[in-house]
């Protein structure tokens, strides 16, 4: 690794972490209801939703009430996008006169979108009306990020209460979330986007005459709109098919840089909301550091990888230093204008949260480098994970460290002073185990039977790579592929549809289980007895925790691909 | 029972738990029964249809038996150590007669076998004769061998009112005869229940053992999502996966080893209690003393010793020391509590004042109601008791704030005052001191460590309470404490979310007792103590509760460390038969075995073989628990953390190694 490319990780790690306290602590008054600096703009645009849809915004549900008000609105969404998809030829802005998206395909993209997942069977610009694009999935990504944050809520209100029946109302932090969180960043961060050059507009496609003399159509249309949501929301579906890779989604290194950020800003931010929804603001730095840690890990591991040179190029004695001329390293797949670094910042970040959007082709990574943002994924998305998503998970993850923690300490297990009991266990482990059954399972099945392999563009462990990687994509609800695999097939749109829906509500509903049966609990004040969950102890504990899981569950699966792959190609074997 | 007959016994009951009825209350164990069933039916059917590598096979297919075999050996071995107990309480109750009363006065009564009695009858005991149930001493005096329930040799007293007035059934009536009336039914004895809890009959688990199962039972699902879906990752790879090895893999990534010895740790830590004689009537107690936030101690018999001492005459201004001491050696002559012995002393040592024969006087003794004791001597009156009771006995005198003065002094001090007055006249205070124990102040500075806080319950004064508390350590006090303002602390405390112990032995503290989370009687105790509390200490040992609380804790400790020295352990069992799985189409996988195994079967049958040992060897220290140091809970977590769950990351890598040496050396692959 180079000089330069350690700079650059550092300062994105330094912008993320200098926005954690302050988001995070605007948005743990937004949630607890206090006022904040854009209540003048919005206060009165919410109280006219309210009374709109006929809601008492002070009215609180049950866990279970939560979860149904979460589990309806989520499918009349997925009927709307579905429907817009289906009908899209006779809705209006579709200069291009796209057809109707096919049913499976419909299914696919609005599962994908619902769940906030972002998964592309298609490409954009020449699938999607500009109708489909902004009402339908732009729409989505602001709602199904809101909803995320929603849960993460009730889970941290769950800590925060003592003896209370409910968790708050889904549909006030559904309007708080979208209204004065995602809207306002959004906002600013397209206006920021056009200005540096993000096309918004409406028209058709520009066909033009390059400098070879070649005729070529530019799409273009209201995309930064789209990825300015996009990216902060962790949703990741690019208005194009090369996503972030193209120019008219990520056109400078100010946007890059501006794109990256926003990948981890608001899920990073809301560990401190957390901190300071339970008191105790060390708390959420705690969670922010078994994360930083795990973003750091994947992030060396990846970047030393890629930095790496060629086996067979170095068999050749090919100069492949990085330098002024060349970035040295493995450059397969990578934008030459963002380089290594850049590319494996943007490769670790996007799979850590489960936003997807890529800037680079992982599946050129080398086969340890493309280990990385597999395994970030497989680990649950919890490292910092979706916007809230990501939270609620790792709080699980912290649920399970803390019950054999507080075992081995003596005492009844708890955490935050709520008690661990079998129910919290029973329903934490339920969720943890919802990430290997929608992987592993749909990953066996495509790995054997002929509509499976058919997809497949690649031979040996690095096509079972990308089966697999399509798989934890969809069920980690991140969105990104590692390409390769031809999914907009019957099979794929379907299985890979299950695995999202899977994914995201398995998790949902145990968590709120969890988040309700905390809510009730008496808090046990801390003594010398109760392990402090706010030291480099409960760290490392954690950290521990999260990759023994993730390793254990993954690991016969990884040696059979990016492992196989990575020692075969030292061998002199590539796919 | 000699220990090879233990070990015996318990081989035998490890096989005769092998049925499923018995397995599937511990569903990890039970999910590696289903699987070596089926291997051990795949076997036979490759025998019988002569295909498959016979050796290899056979010797998984026994490992794996005996991974289920050691479980079971380790649930038995700790069972069978109350078993012995269990047999000679049994002895105790066959054939007991009763002397059943039809009328307490004329003392007519007939024999019936004690099965037939019911509660409310009243039974006669005799000389010599076994106390047929337990009960409650109406009338008479007798001297009780408890041995049969405590292993305590030396008779004790029971006598009918007051505190000790509850009497076992099974125990023996030396002298004496007393009434009794019968408080339980057979079947529900204390004899009974005790019975049963050291068997292990009645075990009920636990709320955190019922929630480590789930977590068990959630990993165990887990592999099977990663070892299920193998096959078909290895098809795809043109590579074939045998049952056999699957289910090695599974079998030894799944935590058995904690799986296998759960039980046998919570047998262990009850049985760790009932040696210790304290009987615990659930496993739900023990767990919860682990727990405890709050401690209400006892001030007399806990923290300080049960008796006070007089330590100093002081006069009133104008009266003479030594005509204060003459009084009170007076006044206690007849006074055989030890307060009123150690003022005789006091005065033998300090003035020399004698012994006197004072056989025609009239004794006062102390009463509840008076607070004051004395003697009537050749018309002289001498009073001794509460300052407040005696300057009433004494009627208006000019130097009663004098008095009152000095008795304030000794008080703030932590001594008890003792006022003396003759003939109306006030002489001066007996400054009586409690003697706080010794090392009791490093125990709680230790119950600190533990984050439990201690309250010292006192029917002393506020002052007198405080001066104690600060001498002992304790961290709080309650003076004159009354059953309700017991009962209110309690109820305070776990309003705040606290969790209580507490010990008692009165009736009046059954309420108390029932409130707290942990609430040990005293055996001596009284039967509605006895009823109330969930625990029962057989010594009547106060100072016992913070043991308790340690043995709780480590019970708690012994699961967590093995849990995580299960799991730990599975880094190295993949590292050993991942590479030896795949190798047949992978061959480039033989980087990842890092041991350097043998062969691949070599390396699946030392991960196999280590996996059931390990079992074997954690036994000892699941039956004897981790040790528990008041270090403070995060000390103890990285002491722990580096224990079990880096020694089980490490220790398998070397045990592998050392097995797959062994095996290849003598051939067995």
């Amino acid at each position: 690794m180079t000089a330069n490319a350690i700079l650059q990780i550092v300062l994105f790690a330094a912008a993320v972490t200098l926005t954690v306290k302050p988001l995070g602590a605007y948005m743990a008054a937004v949630f607890e209801g206090r006022r904040t600096v854009l209540s003048p703009v919005f206060a009165p645009v919410e109280r006219l939703l309210y009374r709109a849809a006929g809601l008492n915004p002070s009215t609180e549900q049950h866990w279970t009430a939560y979860a149904l008000a979460m589990l309806a609105f989520s499918v009349a969404g997925l009927v709307l996008l579905y429907a817009i998809l289906r009908l899209q030829a006779y809705l209006p802005f579709n200069p291009q006169g796209l057809p109707n998206v096919p049913a499976d395909l419909a299914f696919n993209t609005a599962v994908s979108f619902v769940t906030n997942t972002n998964w592309q069977s298609y490409a954009g610009e020449t699938t999607l009306s500009y109708f489909s694009q902004m009402v339908g999935l732009t729409m989505h990504n602001f709602v199904s990020a809101a909803t995320g944050i929603a849960l993460a809520i009730a889970l941290i209100r769950g800590f925060a209460r003592r003896s209370a029946k409910t968790v708050g109302n889904f549909w006030v932090d559904l309007v708080r979330a979208t209204l004065y969180v995602l809207l306002p960043l959004a906002l600013v961060m397209a206006l920021v986007l056009i200005g540096q050059g993000v096309p918004q507009n409406f028209s058709a496609y520009t066909a033009v005459t390059t400098l070879e003399g070649l005729k070529q159509t530019l799409a273009q249309g209201p995309v930064a709109s789209q990825e300015a949501i996009k990216m902060i929301g962790t949703n990741g579906g690019g208005f194009f098919n090369a996503n972030s890779a193209h120019p008219f989604e990520n056109p400078t290194a100010i946007t890059n840089f501006i794109e990256l950020w926003s990948i981890l800003a608001i899920s990073a931010a809301l560990t401190h909301t957390f901190g300071r929804m339970v008191g105790n603001t060390r708390q959420g730095w705690a969670i922010f550091a078994v994360m930083g840690l795990l973003w750091l890990g994947g992030q060396a591991v990846c970047s030393v990888a890629e930095y790496q040179p060629s086996v067979k190029l170095a068999a050749l004695h090919v100069d492949q230093t990085p330098n002024a001329q060349q970035a040295g390293g493995n450059m397969e797949g990578k934008e030459v204008r963002f380089g290594i670094v850049n590319s494996t910042l943007w490769a670790v970040a996007t799979t850590d949260a489960s936003n997807g959007s890529v800037n680079a082709m992982h599946d050129s990574f080398t086969p340890l480098g493309g280990l990385v943002p597999m395994f970030n994924i497989e680990l649950g998305e919890i490292v910092f994970g979706g916007v809230g998503s990501g939270l609620y998970g790792m709080l699980l993850f912290a649920i399970l460290a803390m019950f054999v923690a507080g075992l081995m300490v003596g005492r009844t297990p708890e955490y935050l002073g709520k008690k661990l009991e079998a129910r919290e266990v029973k329903m934490a482990i339920l969720a943890i185990l919802v990430t290997p059954l929608a992987t592993l399972i749909p990953a066996a099945i495509a790995s054997v039977t002929p509509a499976g392999l058919a997809g497949l563009n690649n031979a040996g462990p690095h096509g079972f790579s990308e089966i697999l990687y399509a798989f934890s994509s969809a069920a980690g609800n991140n969105g990104s592929a590692f390409a390769g695999l031809t999914a907009n097939t019957t099979f794929y749109n379907l299985t890979l549809a299950v695995a999202m829906l899977l994914g995201r509500f398995l998790w949902i509903v145990p968590m709120l289980a969890v988040a309700g049966s905390l809510a009730a609990k008496k808090i046990v004040p801390a003594s010398e007895g109760t392990f402090p969950t706010t030291g480099p102890l409960f760290v490392g504990l954690l950290t521990g925790v999260v990759l023994i899981v993730g390793g254990l569950t993954f690991f016969p699966a990884l040696a059979l691909g990016p492992l196989a792959e990575h020692f075969a190609m030292h061998a002199g074997a590539l796919y | 029972m000699k220990t090879s007959h233990v070990i015996r016994d318990a081989a035998f009951g490890a096989i005769k738990k092998l049925h499923p009825r018995a397995m599937v209350k511990n569903p990890v164990m039970f999910v590696v029964e289903i699987v070596a069933a089926l291997t051990t039916i795949l076997f036979v059917r490759d025998i019988a249809l002569g295909r498959g590598s016979f050796g290899f096979a056979l010797q998984i297919n026994l490992w794996l038996w005996f991974t289920v075999l050691f479980a079971n050996f380790a649930e038995a071995l700790a069972e069978g150590r109350g078993k012995a107990r269990a047999a000679s309480l049994r002895a105790t109750k066959v054939d007991m007669t009763a002397k059943k009363l039809a009328d307490q006065k004329l003392k007519l009564w007939r024999k019936v076998p004690a099965w037939e009695l019911e509660r409310g009858d009243l039974v006669l005991v005799e000389t010599g004769e076994l106390i047929p149930s337990d009960g409650e001493v109406v009338e008479g005096v007798a001297s009780v061998d408890e041995s049969a329930i405590t292993g305590e040799s030396a008779p004790v007293i029971r006598e009918s009112g007051g505190d000790r007035s509850a009497v076992t059934g099974g125990t023996r009536v030396l002298s004496d005869t007393i009434v009794v009336r019968i408080t339980a039914t057979q079947g529900s004895t204390f004899l009974d229940r005790m019975i049963a809890l050291v068997e292990g009959a009645e075990r009920q688990k636990t709320p955190n053992e019922i929630a480590l199962n789930i977590l068990l039972a959630g990993l165990t699902l887990i592999f099977v999502f990663a070892v299920a879906t193998i096959p078909a990752f290895a098809a795809y790879a043109g590579g074939r996966i045998s049952v056999l090895v699957l289910v090695a893999l599974f079998v030894t990534l799944i935590p058995t080893t904690i799986g296998a010895l759960l039980s046998a740790i919570g047998i262990a830590g009850m049985d760790r209690l009932v040696r210790f004689n304290v009987l615990a009537m659930s496993g739900r107690a023990v767990e919860a003393a682990g727990d405890v936030d709050t401690l209400l101690l006892d001030k007399t018999g806990t923290i300080t010793l049960g008796n006070r001492q007089a330590t100093a005459f002081l006069p009133l201004p104008g009266v003479d020391e030594r005509d204060l001491a003459d009084a009170a050696q007076l006044a206690s002559i007849s006074d055989e509590t030890p307060e009123g012995r150690s003022i005789v002393v006091l005065a033998k040592e300090k003035y020399g004042i004698r012994g006197r024969d004072v056989g025609h006087a009239h004794f006062v003794p102390f009463s509840a109601q008076t607070r004051l004791s004395g003697i009537d001597l050749d018309g002289i009156t001498i009073r001794k008791g509460a300052v407040d009771a005696v300057l009433a006995w004494a009627g208006p005198a000019a130097d009663a704030d004098a008095l009152k003065s000095i008795a304030d002094t000794i008080a703030k001090q932590g001594g008890t005052p003792l006022a003396v007055a003759r003939d109306g006249i006030l002489l001066g205070v007996i400054h009586l001191k409690d003697i706080v124990k010794g090392g009791i102040r490093e125990r709680f500075a230790a119950l600190r460590q533990m984050g439990i806080r201690t309250v010292m319950i006192t029917g002393d004064n506020p002052l007198t309470a405080a001066a104690i508390a600060a001498e002992s350590g304790v961290d709080d006090f309650l003076a004159q404490a009354t059953p309700e303002t017991k009962l209110k602390l309690i109820r305070d405390e776990q309003a705040k979310g606290k969790l209580v112990a507490m010990c008692g032995d009165g009736t009046n503290d059954a309420p108390a007792l029932a409130q707290a989370d942990v609430g040990v009687a005293m055996n001596t105790g009284t039967m509605a103590a006895r009823e109330a509390g969930n625990m029962v200490d057989l010594d009547s040992d106060p100072t016992k509760l913070i043991e308790i609380v340690e043995i709780g804790k480590q019970l708690l400790m012994t699961r967590g460390a093995l849990t995580t020295f299960s799991i730990a352990n599975d880094v190295a069992k993949y590292f050993a038969i991942i590479p030896a799985m795949f190798l047949a189409f992978y061959p480039q996988l033989q980087a990842l075995n890092v041991m350097g195994l043998h062969s691949p079967e070599s390396a699946i049958l030392s991960a196999i073989i280590f996996n059931a040992l390990i079992i074997i060897a954690l036994i000892p220290l699941a039956l004897k628990g981790v040790t528990y140091r008041p270090i403070g809970a995060a000390a103890l977590l990285t002491r722990n953390l580096f224990l079990y769950g880096l020694g089980g990351v490490v220790v398998p890598f070397l045990g592998i190694k050392l097995i797959d040496v062994a095996i290849t050396a003598i051939g067995l692959v």
